[in-house]
């Protein structure tokens, strides 16, 4: 695919360097340099407010949509910059898939949420099938299979978060970003979506902001901690969890930051 | 809170203006209904009178309208074709101009250009009927309408729904972007990240999902349209006639009561009281759009909250 080439092994799947976001007067992001290596899981924790979803939504050039905002620094994903003149934003969201925290399925039915972003991008295959296959890797299959014309409506908070999940993997996307995908969610739907994320890292670089640091602990191989905007440490995640190096981190880890 | 502030007795006495507030706002809610009732009263009243000279049946079936000839005849079908003829004909032109305007407004302009949009639609409400009619009269229909079609007549439907239109165009706009504003913004976005570009989701998810709303900013605007007198008499004339073509003139259920109560009519005649059997009809299907457009409002009000 044109500008966003193939990749190489050793060249990270995102790569942020020096990325600051404003949004009018406010600094979301201050700055920020860190690589998500290919075939990975990075978590970004931090208190609220403190820039994560600015962050995932920096990967898939979302941010730009926001009036007023400014970008400066750059972002590569698989080396090239996704702001040079010849990429595409449209292409980049392909390619760099998105959930978000609240579930935003359209009001039609199951099916139609599935399907939406393969028939966007002109589809030529059977979408019976694709729809079957993301929502099989989603973990859904066995719950709407014999009705898939149900308004996706009224699926439950757990469901709908996972046909999000199922709708962006449509696109068959290289990288996954999930924004606190399981904040709105009871445990028991929590525990779904977390089985969910460890079965996607086989096949998917992964992005996943947080607000839970024992989640960031189970399901990362590395963690970012960022607050205010600033990004304070980032590393392995067992290091990170066990030697903090930076006493903000350590603070925030134990909970004295909320 | 301060111990004082513990006390839930009275600490101010009543003034004047709070004792009389209720009766005075109460009487105001009585007048508002009583006029309403005095509306229907005199309309049902003449009406029953009319239809014992003539036979509701042949006043709802038959096609020519000719109070002023030997025997004249009262078949109200010509004057209400007519009617449904310009309420088409305006949503024709304001529905799909309102409907991309408003979308317009509320996924792709920019915070200036919104801002002017709706300045040019507040002032093109305020703008008078009968200077609109003039416009069609002395501009539209001569200018536009004569250069393109050279057989036009002076008074003609074409130039009187494009008017209406006009008349309609903010009522559509204001109800369809509340429509599309209850639509989630995030839905947007959801639809962008999965690929897809602007266009494609606000006609397949923001539309349809706001279809219900936009439905009834057409019933409202359209029952407007219905009632509307000025613009009709002046651009598209008083000839009582099925208008085969949009060029020719026509009669509308308002022009013909509009027409009835210059006083040419004498109290207690026939033709007196078909004045208000027709503007019963009127009243009908003006009341009839506005309640299907309101229903359909509250419905999907009713939706957002389930
Ligand atoms: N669309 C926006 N407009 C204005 N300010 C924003 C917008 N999105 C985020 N911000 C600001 O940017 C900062 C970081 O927010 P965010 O990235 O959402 O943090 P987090 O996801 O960690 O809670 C906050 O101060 C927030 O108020
Ligand atoms: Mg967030």
């Amino acid at each position: 695919m044109s500008a966003v080439s193939a990749p190489r092994a050793e060249v990270p799947a995102l790569a942020a360097d020096d990325l600051t976001v404003r949004f009018g007067g406010r600094t979301a992001l201050a700055g920020v340099t860190l690589e998500v290596p290919r075939g990975r899981v990075v978590s970004v924790i931090g208190p609220s407010g403190g820039g994560k979803t600015t962050l995932l939504r920096a990967f898939n050039r979302m941010n730009e949509l926001v009036p007023g905002v400014t970008t400066t620094g750059t972002v590569r994903f698989n080396g090239v910059d996704l702001h040079g003149e010849e990429v595409d934003p449209v292409e980049v969201r392909r390619r760099i898939g998105m959930v978000f925290q609240q579930a935003t399925l359209f009001p039609r039915s199951i099916f139609d949420n599935v399907v939406f972003g393969p028939r966007a991008g002109g589809h030529a295959g059977e979408l019976q099938e694709l729809a079957e296959e993301v929502l099989v890797a989603a973990g859904l299959w066995s719950e709407v299979a014999e009705d898939l014309d149900r308004p996706a409506m009224e699926l439950s908070a757990g469901q709908q978060q996972r046909l999000c999940i199922a709708r962006t993997l449509a696109l068959k996307p290289e990288v996954l970003l999930l924004d606190e995908p399981t904040s709105a969610l009871d445990p028991a739907a929590t525990a779904r979506i977390e089985s969910l994320i460890h079965s996607l890292r086989r096949d998917h670089t992964i992005v996943l902001a947080t607000h839970g640091r024992r989640q960031a602990a189970r399901l990362s191989d590395f963690t970012a901690y960022l607050a205010g905007g600033e990004l304070i440490e980032y590393g392995p995640t067992e290091a990170l969890f066990t030697n903090p190096r930076d006493r903000r981190t350590e603070s925030y880890l134990t909970g004295r930051i909320e | 809170m301060k111990a004082a502030g513990l006390s839930l007795k009275r600490r101010a006495p009543r003034g004047p203006g709070d004792r009389l507030a209720r009766p005075v706002f109460l009487s105001c809610a009585v007048v508002t209904a009583a006029a309403l009732v005095a509306v229907v009263g005199v309309l049902g009243v003449e009406t029953v009178r009319f239809f014992g000279t003539v036979s509701p049946g042949r006043f709802l079936t038959e096609a020519a309208w000719t109070p002023f000839a030997e025997e004249p005849r009262f078949g109200v079908l010509p004057l209400l074709a007519a009617t449904a003829q310009i309420t088409v004909g305006a949503a024709v032109f304001a529905v799909p101009a309102g409907l991309m305007t408003a979308v317009y407004m509320e996924h792709y302009a920019g915070v200036r250009t919104e801002r002017v949009l709706a300045g040019v639609t507040t002032m093109l409400a305020a703008v008078p009927t009968v200077i609109l009619g003039y416009v069609a009269l002395t501009f539209v229909t001569p200018v536009i309408l004569r250069t393109l079609w050279p057989g036009t007549e002076a008074f003609n439907a074409m130039s009187a729904c494009l008017a209406v239109g006009l008349m309609i165009l903010p009522t559509v706009i204001v109800f369809t972007r509340s429509a599309l504003r209850s639509v989630p913004r995030a839905l947007m976005e959801a639809g962008l990240a999965l690929g897809a570009g602007r266009g494609r989701v606000v006609a397949r998810v923001l539309v349809p999902a706001a279809l219900p709303g936009i439905v009834a900013a057409v019933f409202l605007a359209t029952a407007r349209a219905a009632g509307e007198t000025m613009i009709v008499t002046l651009a598209a004339g008083n000839q009582t006639q099925l208008a085969w073509s949009p060029l020719e003139g026509l009669r509308t259920l308002t022009a013909f009561i509009a027409q009835s109560s210059l006083g040419d009519a004498p109290s207690g005649t026939v033709r007196y009281g078909a004045f208000f059997a027709v503007s019963a009809v009127l009243v009908a299907v003006t009341w009839g759009l506005h309640a299907t457009g309101s229903f359909l409002i509250s419905r999907t009000r009713a939706g957002d909250a389930g």
